[in-house]
């Protein structure tokens, strides 16, 4: 039960949505606050990329462009190979407030399932594993002797 | 979601895995020297021969070494990373850190208003 899949959080902030935007969906913004530099392509299926100044690197698919209100994206879970197919998403939402900018952004996928591969090799391990070291090793103390 | 539970038990048996010092060794073992005969970890880590083989019946029972024929017929082991890539998926929640970033963004939206009628950072900086 301990495998958390969807992170929300909500913060107040005083500055309008378009700035909140702008820091969002910018090479600038993003570059600033949330890596060392960035590139993006603002619309759906263009992609972004953040780099840290330490060689760490993010790279994003844009999914979601709906200004002010809705920034969406997917990239790799970190610690995971690029190649991974697994991803998660991440939502950013802005409600304009009396004094500034609901966001919240929600990340979503961590507890997805690895794919069919992965999968496969699970499901094969739980059957067969014990049988066939059961075998081996009969094999081996037979020819051992 | 029925599979739900599964990589749970996944990362269950990686986390139980890693909970023991000899289990560690054994596995860090591998992934460092690549495959190895159970006699090749005894020879390599403080364990005995013995030992290192209950922790990799157990190992390879959890899907976390795999056991494969290697020279002279003697069984090497090698480390399967898929079980740990899952362990990793739920590392990474809870490493996301989405409180600083937000906190990151809130400090950056105050100095670009600090900072009017400067246009940017950069044009702050250079000044």
């Amino acid at each position: 039960m301990g495998f958390p899949d969807r992170i929300e959080r909500t913060v107040e902030i005083a500055h309008p949505p378009a700035r909140v935007w702008a820091a969002l969906t910018t090479a600038e913004g993003l570059g600033s606050w949330f890596g060392n530099a960035a590139t993006i392509d603002l619309r759906p299926g263009g992609a972004a990329q953040l780099t840290w100044t330490d060689g760490q690197k993010a790279s994003m698919r844009i999914e979601r462009v709906e200004e002010p209100t809705v920034f969406g994206y997917t990239w790799g879970i970190y610690g995971l190979p690029d190649d991974d197919p697994r991803h998660t998403y991440v939502e950013f939402t802005l409600v304009p407030t009396g004094t500034g900018t609901r966001l919240t952004v929600v990340e979503t996928g961590f507890a997805q399932l690895p794919d069919d591969e992965y999968r496969t090799a699970f499901g094969a391990n739980t059957d067969g594993w014990a049988h066939e070291l059961g075998e081996l090793v009969e094999y081996l103390d037979a020819n051992a002797a | 979601m029925p599979t739900r539970p599964d990589i749970e038990a996944v990362a269950e048996e990686v986390f139980t895995a890693l909970a023991d010092s000899s289990r560690r060794a054994i596995l860090a073992a591998l992934a460092a020297g690549g495959p190895a005969t159970a006699t090749d970890l005894a020879t390599r880590l403080p364990i005995t021969r013995q030992a290192i083989a209950k922790h990799l019946a157990l190992l390879a029972e959890a899907g976390l070494v795999a056991a494969e024929p290697g020279e002279r017929r003697r069984v090497r082991y090698r480390l399967r990373s898929a079980p740990m890539q899952v362990a990793q998926q739920f590392l990474a929640a809870l490493a996301r850190d989405w409180d600083r970033q937000l906190d990151a963004l809130q400090e950056h939206l105050n100095t670009l208003a600090a900072d009017r009628p400067a246009r940017t950072k950069k044009a702050k900086e250079r000044s």
